[in-house]
């Protein structure tokens, strides 16, 4: 097992041997390769940390329930994918649906809210509107914690404990304060100029939004965008106690985040943690595909969306 | 501004693309936080709709309870050292990454690979703290089926015997969720650092080295200072992260809502889920989150003027 999943790590840790023979610099060229041996020596271990534990836990959907608690080296046996099929069984599949549901609705429904909130606080000077904007973005320097026994009272009052509709709407209140606070630093980036030109054009104030200062605002939505589909993917807090079926009859509507939670608890009085694994490979493998398709856009949306 | 000459139906537009988000974030966000701060001086049990005010009987009953102010003792660790050994790993990576190659003819440059470290390092980013939970689970596992004992056995350190009980054990279960959060944490600051410090000119590194300053010298005297800004935003958020905790206590450590053995891995969230959904005690709970509050703002303004210098423009 070692040696395959170590082999990220080493492949890495070998790419200096190829370049050794390169020319090196005029100025003290000892000094460069010895530190250049121990920083990936340093950087390949921490690959290693970080890859060995997910692979591991991969290879344990594999295994037989009592491989797993035997030994944590032991090699799968048999490369059967039933335990994948038991995992979406037991839910796995729904608990996707569910998420996908409620981001299909929160995420575009965030942006948009979030910007034209932003559009007006950045570009229509009116009174309070300096007022209104701290009033949005001050939401972002308080913990959830605060206000979760009072929301709950407040969402169950609007009769929408388990529903989509409550936990989607909910989503987008907690997402304002940061689209807010990015998208109206990106909107004042925007030159004025074409605006004015939409105006004297006679376009109104609605439409010179959607159809001039929204596209020019792509970019800022691509960094903000991917920082709420990941935010409102693995959020666990707010749908664990809004999302609790109220009654007998009211079906099970449960997030990926807190099904894999529910799971694990579930895979340890079954002892059939070989499900539990194949489940969290599930939900990992999308994610793993998407960061790999779009890691680029995402590690600079992220870190531009931490540093505004 | 031509826009404000037109001035008619502008009071409308403003309002219209107003209202909904506003209203929203009042009725979910705003009215929340102002009525925890009422019901954290009434004994509210959140299952009855009568409920008596009490004044500060909630807050002085906090100040009373060894659970929560044991919590907020393990707080008070998490948020020193989360963002400190955080911050340094991610720096020592990033400094590695982006000046550990060997000195060229164009200077110091990264070394070869960097790209592929920055995508595998980051990737624990985008997982949630589910996957997390279940994954260093299973880790540290307290028997030979769990990665960490498997190994440690295996290299002769742990008696197959007597495997360490990881989260079973009073004084290591804090560190090993602690080492979770740095692993999750670690790749995200490294990109964030390895942009700041690309975004600082190549003429100051060689400026820096014609002055015959070594690479430790650079790092210190070159590089960190220019990097400030973003070293401050990083603790300032992983304090907050060090605040939360939540989802890995409740999840990883045994007990309701997490916390054991014996409260030995307790946060304030934990103990404010607990009393809130278990114990019933609604009250007490809105004065816990306003006691938190209060510490996530000091905390920020804190670390925002500790670590303050003069800004370097470049």
């Amino acid at each position: 097992m070692t040696t395959v999943t170590k082999a990220p790590g080493e492949a890495a840790a070998e790419r200096p041997g190829g370049g050794r023979r390169a020319k090196e610099g005029g100025k003290g060229p000892s000094d460069g390769t010895v530190l250049n041996v121990f920083s990936h020596g340093f950087l390949a271990v921490w690959a290693i940390l970080i890859v060995l534990p997910l692979i591991w836990l991969a290879l344990g959907s594999f295994k037989t329930d009592s491989q797993i608690g035997g030994s944590a080296l032991s090699w799968p046996s048999h490369w059967h994918f039933d335990a994948f099929s038991r995992a979406w069984d037991k839910g796995i599949g729904d608990y996707f649906a569910h998420t996908l549901i409620v981001l299909v609705f929160s995420v575009p429904l965030t942006m948009l809210l979030g910007s034209m909130a932003a559009y007006v606080l950045a570009r229509y000077p009116f009174p309070g509107n300096r007022v209104v904007y701290y009033f949005f973005v001050s939401g972002a320097m308080f913990p959830v914690f605060l206000a979760l026994v009072p929301l709950f009272f407040m969402v169950k009052r609007l009769d929408m404990l388990n529903t989509y509709q409550g936990l989607i709407l909910v989503y987008v209140a907690y997402s304002m304060p940061f689209t807010v606070f990015f998208m109206h630093s990106f909107f004042r980036t925007l030159p004025t100029a074409v605006h004015e030109a939409a105006v004297i054009d006679g376009a109104s104030d609605t439409r010179i939004f959607f159809q001039v200062m929204l596209p020019m605002a792509k970019p800022g939505l691509i960094s903000v965008g991917i920082f709420n589909v990941l935010g409102q993917w693995n959020q666990y807090i707010l749908p664990s106690v809004l999302m609790q079926p109220q009654s007998g009859s009211d079906p099970e509507r449960y997030m990926l985040t807190q099904g894999l939670i529910q799971l694990q608890y579930q895979m340890g009085y079954e002892t059939d943690l070989p499900v539990l694994f194949a489940g969290v490979t599930i939900a990992m493998i999308p994610m793993l595909v998407v960061y790999l398709s779009f890691q680029r856009q995402i590690q600079a949306g992220l870190t531009s969306a931490t540093l505004k | 501004m031509s826009h404000v000459a037109r001035g008619t139906g502008r009071g409308g537009f403003i309002t219209g693309f107003l209202i909904l988000p506003l209203a929203l974030y009042l009725t979910f966000v705003i009215w929340p936080y102002i009525q925890t701060f009422g019901y954290s001086f009434t004994n509210w049990s959140g299952q009855s709709p009568t409920f008596q005010f009490v004044g500060l009987d909630n807050y002085a009953a906090l100040m009373k309870d060894e659970v929560f102010r044991g919590a907020l003792w393990h707080n008070l660790l998490l948020l020193v050292f989360v963002p400190v050994i955080t911050i340094l790993l991610a720096l020592f990576f990033a400094f590695m990454v982006n000046a550990g190659g060997r000195s060229g003819a164009g200077g110091v440059r990264g070394v070869r690979g960097s790209g592929l470290y920055k995508i595998v390092y980051f990737f624990p980013q985008v997982l949630s703290l589910a996957i997390l939970a279940v994954l260093f689970g299973a880790v540290y596992r307290s028997d030979a089926g769990g990665l960490l004992n498997g190994f440690l056995t295996k290299l002769g350190v742990v008696d197959p015997a007597h495997p360490v009980e990881w989260l079973n054990e009073p004084n290591l279960v804090l560190w090993c969720l602690l080492m979770v959060v740095v692993w999750h944490g670690v790749g995200f600051y490294l990109v964030l650092f390895s942009a700041a410090m690309q975004s600082v000119p190549r003429d100051i590194y060689e400026a820096a080295l014609l002055d015959g300053a070594g690479r430790a010298q650079t790092f210190f005297k070159v590089t960190l200072p220019l990097l400030w800004d973003s070293v401050q935003t990083a603790a300032v958020y992983l304090g907050i992260a060090a605040m939360d905790m939540f989802v890995l206590v409740s999840t990883m450590t045994s007990g309701q809502f997490g916390g054991g053995p014996d409260h030995h891995s307790e946060v304030m969230a934990t103990v404010l889920m607990r009393n809130f959904l278990y114990f019933g005690k609604s009250g007490y709970a809105c004065a816990m989150g306003v006691v938190m509050l209060v510490l996530t703002m000091i905390l920020s303004i804190v670390t925002l003027r500790a670590t303050r210098r003069e800004r370097i423009e470049f």
